[in-house]
């Protein structure tokens, strides 16, 4: 969520029962200002905080000038000294998903093992050699971040628009969804590089506004249960919490420009999801 | 020279005239026209003189265009509002209205705690719903109280489900009124899990009886005591009425166990899963936070104490009340977030069996006349082991880990002010569970999904095997037919035996031949 507004933010995602105590909320406020002057950041948002077993990251995240693609993780363990998260590669995503297993410990030089046994050469010739992979714990941070950013981050409908340089950029206008439109999960869409959009037939695209419909809809997620859309504090917020990472949680005020979103939790992705619906 | 001029100048005045009338045709679908729009538009553009007005031109357009529609619009309709949202601030409404009686209470001693407090905290532990939130919750709970008898009451907790959330509040009824209240949400017990066929009574052929025996059933433990000994209340929303949960058996415990399953935020929701839950979402919110109590109940280590009759041992029953222990001073906060050995457990271990005390089911109450052959029988048989789980107020630092996680995270709630710090306990087997300790003053919390961390993927329970083969019996097993030779001589010797018969007996035959 953007920084500016996170002193009353914070207050709408608390349903699920995490919030910063008063003293990081403080540190943030400042801490975050400089990040910003000293980085050249356009905006930045708290993106949450992972909790580990011996320590807690709060991360944030800058953006530059294409909202979508111009991310840059930071993270921080006392909300006063950001670190630089390296950026997501393939590579690091899939050592990552092989090495690390487990709750995040909390030490960003922890060192994950994980060995593998691999057949190097063909036929007659091949040797089984144990590989060992290690993966240290930044990296995890790293590929997290971004993996729970392009899985389950969430932006109401009309608020990010699509420049004609195609550049994604926040919508001035956005006035917010009206009170029913928030009560849908198809005016909710997720902020990354659309899956499903192109293979929509020409019927469906007709309805679509190019400029603000360029991303996947929340409604056409596979389990069908994998969200959870309620309106909370006297249904004035309306929040939307994922099942697939527990802890994700995006608000959205109705009938004002009010939405962000933001991730408490373990960092784990809940793989059992379709045995829990 | 000039007319040539003014021919142009004609010429060209002609051409705008055209152009003019063009832009001014109305459109056959939305009735505007394009000389009006742009007009509309730059006069928006000149009123407010937006930054970089190119790039957002076409925003304006469309607004300009919406906003003509709406206008025409606005003075018919009323705009409503969702009916939801008023009902629930009506509800709310209530909980900021006075009670008549509440002069008197300030003396009373009032059987909640000090909500302020707690509530800031939990702020300060990082955990918690917001202040607003939690004194709506605080009012709530207070609601309750004045609505219900009880001795004691706090905030449980909060756990999320995916329609909506149950905020949890934990009671214990002061002695004599109990149990008045048994029409709780229904416990919705279907049939016994296996096949328990009856024979139809079909004349011509009776189905196989099954030899299915269901394990004997273990007994619920009574009203206050063990896995019952408080009452849980939840609520949907601060301001909606309380339900009261209903107490919850060791069946439901043990299948709580093996399933893993979100909750929807209605009371009556079934349970669809494998091993079937006996009962409804009521019975599995609370047979889930019977099992959270039991593992995440914690209090800083001499807070409790057991009570003065400690001179009997009591041989296998664990000691199940405590009191406190008026003389207790405050350990210090650095050492309470660092070693888990000064906090203890203050809610019974829940057995195996689904209960905190354990009961032995083979115990057969009838034959008494048969005492002596049933204790051989015993003998012989395995007689099952007395289950034992570790006694009240052990200390967190036997708690067993999950693979390699630890159960336990501590930390202090703030590095810079440490001298006012509060330690903080997560509960790494329980996600969400927290507890806190500041001087003498202490308290658990849950907010969270309800749901274990197992550290491994969750793999369902498999159904059990079906039966190889039917069993065996005089209706189906096989018989060889006679061959003709048998046939032949099972015959002769019937004829033998009758002429021997009518030798003997004399009797007028009617041999029957029947060839």
């Amino acid at each position: 969520m953007d920084s500016n507004t996170l002193y009353y933010s914070l207050d709408l995602v608390s349903g699920s029962g995490l919030t910063l105590s008063s003293e990081q909320k403080a540190a943030l406020q400042t801490s975050l200002v400089i990040l910003k002057r000293n980085n050249k950041f356009n905006r930045v948002l708290f993106w949450g905080k992972i909790l580990g077993i011996k320590g807690d990251y709060f991360i944030a995240q800058g953006v530059s000038e294409d909202e979508m693609t111009d991310k840059n993780s930071l993270y921080s363990f006392n909300c006063v000294d950001w670190h630089l998260l390296p950026p997501a590669t393939e590579a690091m995503l899939a050592e990552v998903s092989a090495a690390a297993k487990g709750r995040f410990v909390g030490d960003p030089s922890h060192e994950y093992e994980h060995t593998e046994i691999r057949r190097q050469g063909e036929g007659d010739e091949a040797v089984e050699e144990e590989v060992m992979i290690k993966v240290k714990e930044e990296k995890r941070l790293a590929s997290t971040v971004h993996t729970i950013d392009k899985e389950v981050s969430v932006v109401p409908r009309g608020a990010f628009i699509k420049s004609p340089h195609g550049l994604v950029q926040t919508n001035r206008s956005f006035e917010g969804l009206s009170s029913l439109e928030a009560g849908k999960l198809s005016y909710f869409l997720h902020f990354t590089e659309p899956q499903k959009l192109k293979k929509k037939s020409i019927l469906e695209m007709a309805d679509l506004n190019r400029s603000i419909d360029f991303l996947d809809p929340l409604s056409e997620d596979i389990p069908k249960g994998s969200w959870s859309l309620q309106f909370e504090r006297g249904s004035t917020v309306c929040v939307i919490r994922s099942m697939l990472w527990l802890g994700l949680t995006s608000f959205h005020v109705p009938m004002t420009p009010q939405h962000g979103y933001i991730y408490m939790g373990d960092g784990l992705k809940n793989l059992d999801l379709p045995f829990m619906l | 020279m000039e007319s040539e001029g003014a021919l142009l100048n004609n010429q060209r005045e002609q051409t705008s005239i055209c152009f003019k009338a063009f832009m001014l045709k109305n459109s056959t679908k939305s009735n505007l026209n394009l000389y009006d729009h742009f007009a509309r538009v730059l006069t928006k553009v000149m009123d407010e003189r937006p930054e970089n007005v190119v790039d957002v031109i076409e925003d304006m357009s469309h607004e300009v265009k919406r906003g003509l529609l709406l206008d025409k619009q606005s003075t018919l309709r009323d705009i409503p509002l969702s009916a939801a949202a008023q009902l629930l601030a009506e509800q709310q409404m209530l909980l900021f209205s006075r009670g008549g009686s509440d002069d008197g209470d300030q003396e009373v001693e009032t059987p909640l705690p000090n909500v302020s407090e707690v509530g800031f905290l939990l702020e300060q532990a990082g955990v918690g719903l917001g202040r607003e939130e939690m004194l709506k919750v605080f009012l709530a709970l207070k609601q309750l109280v004045n609505s219900q008898p009880l001795a004691r009451c706090r905030l449980w907790g909060k756990i999320l489900g995916t329609e909506g959330n149950y905020l949890v509040a934990e009671g214990e009824y002061r002695d004599e009124e109990e149990g008045i209240h048994e029409e709780t949400a229904e416990d919705a017990e279907g049939e016994p899990r296996d096949d328990d066929e009856e024979a139809e009574m079909v004349e011509i052929d009776t189905l196989p009886r099954s030899t299915f025996k269901p394990p004997p059933v273990v007994p619920k433990e009574d009203n206050r005591t063990g896995v019952n000994k408080f009452t849980y209340f939840v609520c949907r929303e601060p301001g909606l009425p309380w339900m009261r949960l209903p107490t919850v058996t060791p069946t439901q415990i043990t299948a709580a166990r093996h399933i893993r399953k979100f909750f929807t935020g209605r009371l009556e929701a079934p349970i669809v899963s494998y091993p079937p839950f006996p009962g409804n979402e009521a019975n599995y919110l609370r047979a889930q936070i019977a099992r959270i109590s039991a593992s995440t109940q914690v209090s800083p280590l001499g807070f409790y104490q057991f009570g003065e009759e400690e001179g009997e041992e009591e041989e296998e029953g664990a000691r199940d009340s405590f009191e406190e222990n008026p003389d207790f001073e405050g350990i210090p906060v650095p050492e309470m977030a660092e070693s888990l050995s000064t906090w203890v457990h203050h809610v019974q271990h829940i057995l195996q069996q689904g209960r905190c005390v354990w009961v032995n089911l083979a115990e057969k109450p009838e034959d008494d006349f048969e005492e002596e052959a049933d204790e051989e029988v015993k003998e012989e048989a395995d007689e099952p082991e007395p289950e034992v789980g570790p006694p009240l107020l052990t200390p967190l630092s036997e708690d067993a880990e999950i693979t390699t996680t630890p159960p336990w995270s501590s930390k202090m709630s703030s590095t810079l002010i440490s001298q006012f710090a509060v330690a903080v306990l997560h509960s790494n087997l329980w996600p969400g569970a927290y507890a806190y300790a500041s001087g003498k003053k202490f308290e658990n919390i849950y907010f969270g999904w309800g749901l274990k961390f197992a550290g491994e993927v969750y793999t369902p329970t498999f159904p059990t095997m079906p039966q190889r083969e039917y069993t065996s019996g005089p209706e189906i097993t096989e018989a060889l037919d006679p061959s003709l030779e048998e046939e032949q001589a099972l015959k002769a010797a019937l004829e033998e035996q009758k002429a021997a018969q009518d030798e003997t007996g004399g009797l007028g035959g009617d041999e029957e031949d029947d060839d």
